[in-house]
């Protein structure tokens, strides 16, 4: 299975650079999401598109791993869970100030995250996802069960909203300017990490570790970082979503919730920039419209995905970039000229 | 005896001692000891299965061997990791052409640029001059490492879309990128046609005449005799023969090893002259 996404991956970063390369299509959207709010004064929109931004850092997450180095983590949840955890606990019980708690709890994800990665790494491809995944089966009965630090069956309840100079962040416009801008700090930040020597040698290590090797690139070293930055960025998401829905319960940090972020990848494009949040939003809002149906949803999903899986298996942005190639194609008439990533 | 009480003798690079590595039950390479010569060029043949590819990987670090020792340049490097290996200045190509085909020509040699940086995921974050510095210096690498390889003007060409020939040159600006002193090549003719393979026996020629210490494994006998100063004749994982292609050649070890130990002794004679046969006709090519 890994390799079937990695192939995805491959096939979508060779010709997706050339939107990628330039900003502004990126800050078009950013100004037109920030306009949102003030043209729209619709709490339902409004909460939706939350929960978009909130899930599409989460996939950002996952997406460092598996789409630029190739590893598929199954724990993501787990960290998300500890993420949100780490935010409840430090403000409710500690008394912590939400701007402390939040960074504490993503530096904790990072810290765990190391630690994972020197156990799951001594493994490879289909092993690693196995044990991330029981790993994150651990963190959620873990959760479940220390009564005392989590609250246990009974969840965590009455997170508070964080206040920022007076502003109170719980009124949903307030907030909703919290995750836009947490979400384009994310994005900027891995758009910097994909194109540095860090980000290309991940697409090294995905592309074949021995060959990685003979180049001389270690790595372990940049597997346990990527590990680091890929738990992190769960936390950060599991921080604001503590806040936003004010409730916590063991059932979110389970493996259903990584795998509905690997779908919003997939959906999106794995291994692209414009994916993660692409997929996100997609999803999300195709699962608000089609509610009414309650469990008869999944009749649309599953076969939507089949088709998704079997026709476009570079995902949504894939199908850009396809018809990004096939253009340039006709107007190089048969030049191979490819764009480096800043090189 | 091995040099490490005075490890920078200039006349041995890279030496290995009773060198063995076995897998399970299969002694794949066993016992074999010698010494590369800098700025030379030196052939290691033999059968199919001899232990080339084996020996190679035990040098470049990707095996790590059961028995013996490797030293490069004076210094120990028997239980060193690959990256460490690269970087100390033994790179290598693999007997399949392999290279990011989905990537530029010249971000295959960036990243064979990467063991000579060190800016991490916060160089990375923080955007820091570094990052810049580093970025820029492993690109102008990439392009001297091209130029070497014979592939300038094809930078920005994906790798997967050129001819095998190209790729190999791909693989070994790769290699160059690490910036190198010993440059092992596994096979670099295999795969493509006789009028490439004089190419890059060119370009190989070119490369150690610059000064790079050159190891290479390979089938075509025409290229090891235009080539090679000096070769190691591998046969059962073991070292059978070794010398000048001249002294090679002629070695009866050598020729059994080749033929196997039935064949009737006229046909290994009648081996034996075609062989001094096409060996003086090259030498004879090459002097012309």
């Amino acid at each position: 299975m890994t390799n079937k996404l990695q192939q995805a991956a491959v096939s979508n970063t060779a010709a997706r650079r050339n939107v990628m390369q330039s900003g502004w299509p990126w800050l078009l959207v950013a100004v037109l999401a920030a306009l949102l709010p003030q043209v729209i004064h619709n709490t339902y929109i409004n909460d939706v598109a939350i929960n978009v931004m909130i899930w599409s850092v989460a996939a950002y997450g996952m997406n460092v791993m598996l789409g630029y180095a190739g590893l598929l983590p199954l724990a993501h949840a787990g960290f998300f869970g500890i993420g949100a955890y780490a935010v409840g606990i430090l403000t409710l019980k500690l008394g912590w100030n939400f701007w402390l708690a939040w960074p504490v709890g993503v530096l904790i994800c990072s810290l765990l995250g190391l630690l994972l990665g020197l156990i799951a790494f001594r493994t490879r491809d289909d092993v690693f996802a196995i044990l991330t995944l029981g790993i994150g089966v651990i963190i959620t009965q873990v959760i479940n069960k220390w009564d005392a630090l989590t609250g246990g069956n009974d969840g965590l309840n009455g997170v508070q909203p964080p206040q920022f100079f007076g502003i109170d962040m719980g009124k949903s416009a307030h907030f909703y300017y919290l995750t836009l801008v947490t979400l384009a700090v994310v994005i900027f930040l891995v758009a910097r990490v994909r194109n540095s020597l860090f980000g290309r040698s991940l697409i090294a290590i995905r592309g074949g570790e021995d060959l990685a090797r003979s180049a001389g690139i270690n790595v372990y070293t940049h597997k346990l970082r990527v590990m680091m930055l890929s738990t992190g960025l769960a936390g950060l998401a599991g921080g604001l979503y503590a806040v936003y829905i004010g409730f916590l319960g063991a059932a979110v940090t389970g493996p259903a919730t990584t795998f509905t972020i690997l779908l919003y990848l997939l959906v999106g494009g794995v291994g692209t920039l414009t994916g993660p949040l692409l997929g996100t939003l997609i999803i999300r809002v195709l699962q608000q419209s089609i509610q009414g149906l309650q469990d008869y949803q999944y009749i649309v999903f599953g076969p939507l995905l089949v088709v998704l899986v079997m026709f476009f298996p570079a995902g949504l942005a894939g199908i850009w970039t396809r018809v990004q190639a096939a253009r340039s194609a006709r107007i190089g008439q048969g030049s191979k000229e490819v764009q480096d990533a800043g090189v | 005896m091995l040099a490490s009480d005075h490890p920078a003798r200039p006349d041995v690079l890279l030496e290995f001692d009773d060198l063995g590595i076995r897998f399970g039950g299969n002694q794949a390479v066993q016992g074999v000891t010698g010494r590369i010569t800098p700025g030379v060029i030196t052939a290691i043949i033999g059968p199919n299965g001899a232990g080339k590819s084996t020996f190679f990987n035990l040098i470049s670090g990707f095996y790590k061997p059961t028995s013996g020792r490797i030293l490069f340049g004076g210094q120990d490097i028997t239980k060193a990791p690959t990256h460490e290996v690269v970087r100390l200045g033994i790179a290598r190509t693999f007997q399949t052409t392999t290279i990011y085909k989905e990537l530029s020509v010249l971000e295959n040699a960036v990243l064979g640029h990467r063991v000579r940086t060190n800016s991490g995921l916060w160089d990375a974050l923080l955007g820091t001059g570094r990052e810049r510095r580093q970025r820029a210096a492993s690109t102008e690498a990439a392009h001297v490492a091209l130029a070497r390889a014979g592939l300038a003007g094809q930078e920005h060409t994906l790798a997967g879309n050129l001819t095998q020939e190209a790729q190999k040159r791909v693989s070994i600006a790769m290699a160059l990128a690490t910036e190198p002193k010993v440059l092992l090549l596994d096979e670099p003719a295999a795969g493509i046609n006789p009028e490439e393979t004089v190419n890059l026996t060119r370009t190989i020629r070119e490369l150690a005449a610059g000064g790079l210490t050159v190891v290479l494994i390979e089938h075509k006998m025409s290229m090891i005799m235009t080539l090679a100063d000096h070769i190691m004749v591998l046969h059962h994982g073991q070292k059978i023969a070794e010398g000048s292609p001249q002294q090679v050649s002629r070695d009866p070890a050598v020729i059994e090893a080749y033929l196997g130990g039935h064949a009737e002794p006229h046909v290994k004679q009648a081996a034996t002259e075609e062989l001094a046969a096409e060996q003086a006709q090259i030498q004879g090519g090459h002097h012309a």
